[in-house]
């Protein structure tokens, strides 16, 4: 019998990488192509969804070379996505009717408070688990149905398609206008303000609030069964996962109990603490999602912080500032300094998320005296990173009424070891890496390799997890605590900045 | 005496041309100034693109010299970019191998930890990214200095510390050992440094070769050797593939 494998295709916010995995779940090859960013107005990140279905099918088929390996040794596919990010197209071309509107997008801030006013806007939450804001994906879908001419009649009659990425990458593996799957799974369509928690179906009164035509939406499964056969890019392989990349991530750092937690650094950063088969409601700006569903088994739910910017201040720090040519740069510009020289950023970009929930703050760059090097900026940089780790650990545990006790990390900015650091100092527990750092592809691949029988069973897959690396607190308690206070002050210096007028200009 | 290679000729007039020119130039004003099919130009400009010595603009579309030629004295990969693109290969030959895995470079004629995976066992480690080895005693080490004639004189020229009585200290076994590694293309460190351990490492090559970096793994003798006490050939092909692929990567399409 020749080796079979797992394949995982990881489509982000900045890139799209598909990794073969096998059955030990070690890393076999990985390929990779980023995508265009379009910032066409201040507050808005589109993508090209035909782009990315376009990356996908050169992804693929290089990972498999790179790997050595034909299309009939791939047990299953399992899919990852950028969640949110929403994606309307034609039913029969197949054509997306406008740009995809990513989760970092705030267009919807004017639209967000109208409707914060509107009836039924407090029953929502209880529904869905999450308070109303520009970054999950009714809202956006709601924009773009007001502002596309015609677009609401077609998605009454059927003829033009609501999805995430899963939803569009499944649909077009599967046949696109000729017979494409249009579904998505739980976690994804846990992110759309639009789906009942328990019931695990599309809520009729969240559809009737935001004013959405049911007919448009994909159909809600688990994020691990066979969902269908590929006839793209990977014809005749079985599709057998799809969850949103940090559900993804949390099911690849295998958080299978109750109390298990992880924080993926990407783009953004996300703390997830698995909560078991019942939701858990924050009262300190945590989200309450579906962290996994395995065929037809009982949802496994989870509490989330969700940090906006954290790798994508470096990417604006390399791609707009020019201040270094590649990401891991960073750090060697940031040691040229021992400390942050009184510097603080905060990146509210897209406002802030967890646990502040400010759609109308906006970054700053505090601190500024003629001291100031690069150097420091680099520090500062980084040093967000840690902080909003901190910000939302706290409120993990005030949350949960647990203590963490060590945080279990992944993602590429685990490479950046003053980053780790830096973590484990402000948020005062050992931080720990697993053997591998690419838990959203790992998460993917567990996940339809358990819905085919490729892996057993989960205590399988948790025996594969390995520590990697462990980076201790070092930093002095008073220093700790100073450090704080001074970047909270500098937090409460993005509030209120974006006007209610600016914004109404805006839409 | 061996003819001259032409495209290496075209190549420095093309740095000299950009060199003295004040503004950035296109490929058909390359291509005029030194009477070159534009084809041919815009071959060479690309190579010298890839390798950082040449750089486009985004807008315009015109070429410059690359910041990578400021630095041609100083080491062209920064350490944390090493990190950043090797971390995806050792973690998978640490769980393959069930030994630490460590990626040095050298600075100022010490090994520079600059990645450490722990041995997948789950037993306390502590991370050494950071540290210094020292060059002669150590797998990692020997490897760099076999593709650094520098390094290793200067190695020699000193008094290499004998840290057990396998380590090699004399300028004579050095310099035979690091022959060997070279021909082979990899090195073992036999209780040479620490008694109990050995270790085998392997050459990280980047643009055109060059090496610029090296990847090992470490752990106890009856481990990473058989009862020959040569390293197990597994082991090896283990550290070789691994090297060969963050080499991969370093040598395609910059990040």
């Amino acid at each position: 019998m020749t080796d079979s494998y797992v394949v995982s295709i990881d489509q982000g916010t900045t890139s799209t990488r598909c990794i073969v995995f096998d059955r030990r779940g070690n890393l076999v090859s990985v390929a990779q192509r980023e995508h265009q960013q379009h910032f066409p107005r201040p507050g808005w990140v589109e993508h090209d969804a035909l782009e990315i279905w376009r990356n996908v099918g050169k992804v693929v088929p290089r990972a498999l070379a790179q790997a050595g390996i034909v299309a009939g040794q791939v047990a299953a596919i399992g899919i990852a996505n950028q969640r949110e990010s929403t994606v309307v197209w034609d039913r029969r071309t197949g054509v997306p009717v406008a740009p995809a509107i990513i989760w970092q997008d705030t267009r919807t801030d004017t639209l967000v408070e109208t409707l914060a006013r509107a009836p039924g806007a407090e029953d929502l939450r209880q529904h869905c688990g999450l308070p109303l804001a520009t970054y999950f994906s009714g809202p956006k879908l709601r924009w773009l149905l007001d502002h596309t001419p015609g677009l609401y009649e077609r998605a009454e009659r059927g003829e033009v398609l609501f999805g995430t990425m899963e939803s569009w990458l499944i649909w077009n593996l599967t046949g696109g206008p000729d017979g494409g799957l249009h579904l998505t799974d739980v976690t994804n369509a846990s992110r759309t303000m639009l789906m009942d928690l328990r019931a695990l179906g599309w809520h009729p009164d969240s559809l009737a609030f935001f004013g959405i035509p049911a007919a448009m939406l994909p159909e809600i499964r688990s994020s691990s069964e066979v969902y269908g056969t590929a006839t793209a890019v990977l014809p005749g392989v079985r599709i057998a996962a799809a969850l949103g990349d940090q559900q993804a991530a949390l099911f690849g750092q295998t958080c299978f109990a109750p109390g298990d937690a992880k924080c993926t650094y990407g783009t953004g950063s996300f703390l997830l603490l698995n909560t078991g088969t019942e939701p858990v409601h924050s009262s300190h700006g945590l989200l309450t999602t579906v962290g996994y569903q395995i065929g037809g088994q009982p949802a496994v739910y989870a509490l989330e912080g969700s940090i906006a910017i954290t790798g994508s201040l470096v990417q604006w720090f390399r791609d707009r500032l020019e201040l270094i040519s590649s990401a891991p740069e960073i750090e060697t510009l940031a040691r040229t300094v021992d400390d942050n020289g009184g510097c603080y950023i905060v990146p509210a970009f897209s406002g802030l998320f967890a646990p502040h929930w400010r759609s109308e703050a906006r970054g700053v760059i505090v601190g500024l005296t003629s001291y100031i090097t690069k150097g420091h900026l680099a520090r500062a940089v980084l040093e967000a990173t840690g902080w909003q780790t901190r910000e939302v650990v706290d409120a993990m545990n005030a949350d949960s009424g647990l203590e963490l006790t060590a945080l279990r990390v992944d993602g590429g900015m685990t490479a950046n070891n003053l980053l780790m650091q830096f973590v484990a100092d402000v948020v005062a527990v050992p931080v720990v890496r697993p053997m591998v750092a690419e838990t959203v592809s790992l998460g993917a691949a567990y996940a339809a390799g358990l819905a085919v029988g490729y892996w057993p069973d989960l205590e399988g897959l948790r025996s594969n997890w390995h520590l990697a690396a462990r980076w201790v607190p070092k930093m002095d308690n008073a220093v700790r605590a100073e450090e704080r206070e001074n970047w909270q002050r500098a937090v409460e210096r993005t509030f209120g900045w974006i006007k209610p007028e600016a914004r109404a200009a805006n839409e | 005496m061996p003819g001259q290679v032409q495209s290496i000729a075209r190549a420095a007039a093309i740095l000299r041309l950009l060199a003295s020119s004040s503004g950035r130039l296109g490929i058909g004003e390359i291509a005029r100034s030194l009477d070159l099919a534009k084809g041919t130009a815009h071959g060479i400009v690309r190579t010298l693109q890839d390798v950082g010595f040449v750089e486009q603009d985004k807008t315009s579309g015109k070429y410059q010299l690359g910041a990578a030629l400021l630095h041609l004295g100083t080491s062209y990969l920064d350490v944390n970019e090493l990190r950043s693109r090797s971390i995806n290969w050792a973690d998978p030959l640490a769980a393959r191998s069930g030994e630490a895995v460590r990626i040095g470079t050298l600075l100022d004629g010490k090994v520079l930890v600059v990645h450490h995976v722990f041995r997948p066992d789950d037993t306390l480690q502590t991370l050494d990214v950071g540290s210094l080895l020292p060059p002669h005693a150590t797998a990692l080490g020997k490897v760099l200095l076999a593709y650094d004639v520098g390094a290793a004189n200067a190695v020699m020229q000193g008094e290499p510390e004998p840290y057990t009585r396998r380590t090699l200290v004399t300028a004579r076994t050095l310099s035979r050992a690091l022959t060997a590694i070279r021909d082979n293309g990899w090195a073992a460190e036999i209780e040479e440094m620490t008694l109990g351990e050995a270790g085998i490492a392997a050459p990280i090559r980047g643009y055109g070769g060059l090496v610029v970096g090296a990847i090992g793994l470490s752990g106890p003798v009856d481990r990473v050797c058989d009862a020959q006490r040569h390293p197990r050939p597994t082991l090896v092909a283990y550290v070789r593939d691994a090297a060969r692929a963050v080499s991969r990567d370093l040598g395609a399409a910059r990040w």
